[in-house]
């Protein structure tokens, strides 16, 4: 009604002011563009310095060759974050699986803001923590028991750390530090179940197990695997909790219990970087690099089963 | 009918239909619950000392098993295996919760010895053992994270703005990507560009509060992004065209309609953006690095930040070593205040923000 009244008015008013309306969309639209193609520029410049901060180790003097430098440290990375996953997947979907099916619904946000917390804690206090607390408490009853009773296994070899700054130590930390963001992504999933799948299982007299099993899991599977892998990405980039609670030394073993354990990429630049001058930052720039490299891909691989197993389960 | 289905079916009797099987009642239950407490005491009482963790894992153990066992005979295996999967996933959440409450637990009652006057308000210059505090630390982490927020919001607001409102095409696409990219960037790399960028500036060994802020804001900028870019996607697209139909142009729209309608949400995320950031260390460590002195000068010279105050006390606590260590547990727990009160403020004032009617 008013729309019809204004009409008259509408183009005079239009044409005087479409020269400012104009230009401010040009600017508007402009800055918003400009801060997209930042996004580019700030990250192929991440690429570039940090690639131009490492060349040096290839053409100076170092005490080793890079390969052997940091062939221990990928290792330790990567068996770091492998142990991590290994324990924190199964907790984590268990996890998902209480908040959306199992714990009453005015129960569940609260209990999924506990378990938001637990990422929300910074990973230097997880640091002190994991060294001060958790680690003794490992060694004093649960490393000795392990090297004793399954000391068969290589894993639990031994001969079993007295304070307790071990791998297993640090992979536990790890696995509750990642634990929430596969939590959350598997909670996402399970609940975007579609609720004829749920209800056809349980007509059909399934248990709330069965129907789980039937009709949550294979809907949910591809975002559990996303999410496990951007659990894996940040487990591997991980630095503080690592570098306070290991004791490292330069070997590669899949022994997890003793006191000597390889070093992470991560926490090896964070001890020895404040320490380091000339060519030995270098080299720990080019380590970066390779964790970059890393964690790229690995975070890649998450996203390409994200949106395989999602436009998958829709079709 | 429950009362006579509780009894279990008599071993000659016929295998009992499934809509008869018998039912685990709540006087079988407490019974399980009883039996693990007791076998779980059981594991501590004949060495006379109570071992808590001992005790909880075995109890809630035995509990699985024994609901398992007792459904299993009276219900049958599938209810069993039902029982089993609840039993086992309530636990794990009980698991999951005890590193939360043992984290605060321990940052609270070991930083509580250093929570005085003198901590928030002194520096650690000239201190050797007793005393000190981190109020040179706390400037330094807001000094950082100020800068930090200031560059991220309006850089990450905006390119949230061009994906949801102007993007399309190859250029918004390579940008989604490599916002993916750029959240998944470890801390500490990002703490190595940084160093590497201020190299060419400063020279070899550059240390700067500023350069720690553009190491968070290469953090922080994805972040903001995301958040906002979800809360924007949320804003019917009604709305815009009720705008455009009234001749109002496109960028007044995203400034009158558009962002006012988000705010909150993005208010939100931003918040939590900081409370992330607030927290990392290892950037800092490689960048600000630490300074025993008060430093208000982010462009040049050492910068001292709560995290990594608290990992140089804990690392290097200096002798006696407890004066370090109280001094590194208290950095901690202002730190989990600090965060504590950013991840509160975030939930008021999604609440206090949210557009009336949506």
């Amino acid at each position: 009604m008013t729309a019809t009244l204004d009409a008259p008015q509408q183009p005079g008013s239009l044409k005087s002011s479409s020269g400012v309306s104009k230009l401010g969309d040009k600017i508007f639209g402009g800055v918003s563009k400009g801060a997209g193609i930042l996004i580019l520029v700030v990250l192929a410049a991440v690429a570039a310095f940090l690639i131009a901060q490492a060349i040096p180790t290839f053409t100076g003097e170092t005490d080793k060759p890079f390969p052997q430098y940091v062939g221990p440290l990928i290792f330790g990375t990567i068996w770091s974050a492998f142990l991590a996953l290994v324990i924190a997947t199964p907790l984590a979907v268990a996890v998902a699986l209480f908040t959306s099916h199992y714990a009453p619904r005015r129960l569940a946000a609260p209990l999924g803001w506990f378990i938001d917390l637990l990422a929300a804690v910074p990973s230097v206090v997880y640091g002190l923590w994991g060294s001060g607390v958790f680690a003794p408490v490992l060694a004093r009853s649960v490393y000795p028991w392990l090297e004793d009773n399954l000391g068969f296994i290589p894993l639990f070899k031994g001969p079993a750390s007295t304070s307790g700054r071990t791998m297993m130590t640090v992979a536990l930390v790890l696995a509750v530090m990642i634990l929430p963001i596969i939590t959350a992504i598997s909670r996402e999933v399970f609940l975007q179940t579609p609720r004829l799948h749920e209800e056809a299982s349980l007509a059909l007299g399934a248990t709330r197990w069965e129907m789980i099993r039937q009709s949550v899991l294979p809907y949910g599977r591809s975002g559990v695997i996303s999410g496990a892998m951007l659990g894996l990405g940040r487990a591997l980039g991980e630095t503080m909790a690592v570098a306070i609670i290991l004791s490292p030394a330069n070997i590669i073993t899949f022994n997890t219990i003793s006191n000597q354990n390889p070093n992470t990429i991560a926490a090896n630049i964070a001890l020895k970087f404040p320490e380091s001058a000339g060519i030995n930052v270098n080299r720990l720039i080019a380590t970066g690099l390779v964790l970059f490299v890393l964690t790229f891909f690995v975070n890649a691989i998450a996203r390409r089963i994200a949106r395989a197993g999602f436009s998958g389960a829709e079709g | 009918m429950t009362a006579t289905a509780t009894r279990p079916p008599a071993a000659a009797a016929p295998a009992p239909s499934p809509l008869t099987s018998g039912r685990f009642t709540l006087v079988q239950r407490l019974a399980v619950v009883a039996g693990a407490i007791l076998v779980g005491a059981l594991t501590w009482i004949p060495s006379g000392a109570v071992n808590w963790a001992h005790w909880a894992v075995v109890s809630v153990v035995v509990y699985c098993a024994g609901t398992y066992v007792v459904s299993r005979i009276v219900e049958g295996r599938r209810h069993a295996l039902d029982r089993l999967a609840t039993a086992v996933v309530t636990s794990a959440f009980g698991v999951v919760l005890l590193p939360l409450i043992s984290v605060v637990w321990t940052v609270v009652q070991r930083g509580w010895a250093r929570m005085d006057a003198d901590f928030f308000t002194t520096s650690m210059r000239g201190v050797v053992s007793e005393g000190g505090g981190a109020w040179h630390a706390i400037v330094g982490t807001l000094i950082i994270t100020a800068i930090t927020t200031v560059i991220s919001v309006p850089f990450g607001l905006f390119t949230a703005v061009y994906l949801v409102e102007y993007g399309q095409g190859r250029l918004a696409r390579s940008i989604t990507a490599m916002v993916d990219v750029m959240t998944g960037i470890p801390s500490i790399v990002a703490g190595l560009f940084a160093y590497a960028l201020f190299v060419l500036w400063q020279g070899p060994g550059a240390r700067s509060g500023l350069s720690g802020a553009i190491a968070l804001t290469v953090l922080m900028t994805p972040v903001v992004i995301r958040a906002s870019e979800e809360m924007l996607r949320l804003v019917p697209n009604e709305l815009r065209e009720a705008s455009y139909a009234l001749g109002v142009p496109k960028w007044k729209t995203i400034v009158k309609v558009v962002l006012p309608t988000s705010i909150a949400g993005i208010l939100t995320g931003i918040t939590l953006a900081i409370a992330r950031v607030i927290g990392e260390t290892a950037p800092l460590l490689v960048t600000a690095g630490i300074a025993a002195e008060t430093n208000l000068n982010p462009f040049s010279g050492r910068m001292a930040t709560l995290p990594v105050f608290a990992y140089y006390q804990y690392a290097q606590p200096g002798v006696p070593p407890q004066n370090g260590l109280d001094r590194a547990w208290a950095a901690a727990l202002t730190l989990m205040i600090i965060v504590a009160i950013l991840f509160t403020g975030a939930r008021v004032l999604a609440r206090f923000l949210r557009p009336k009617g949506l």
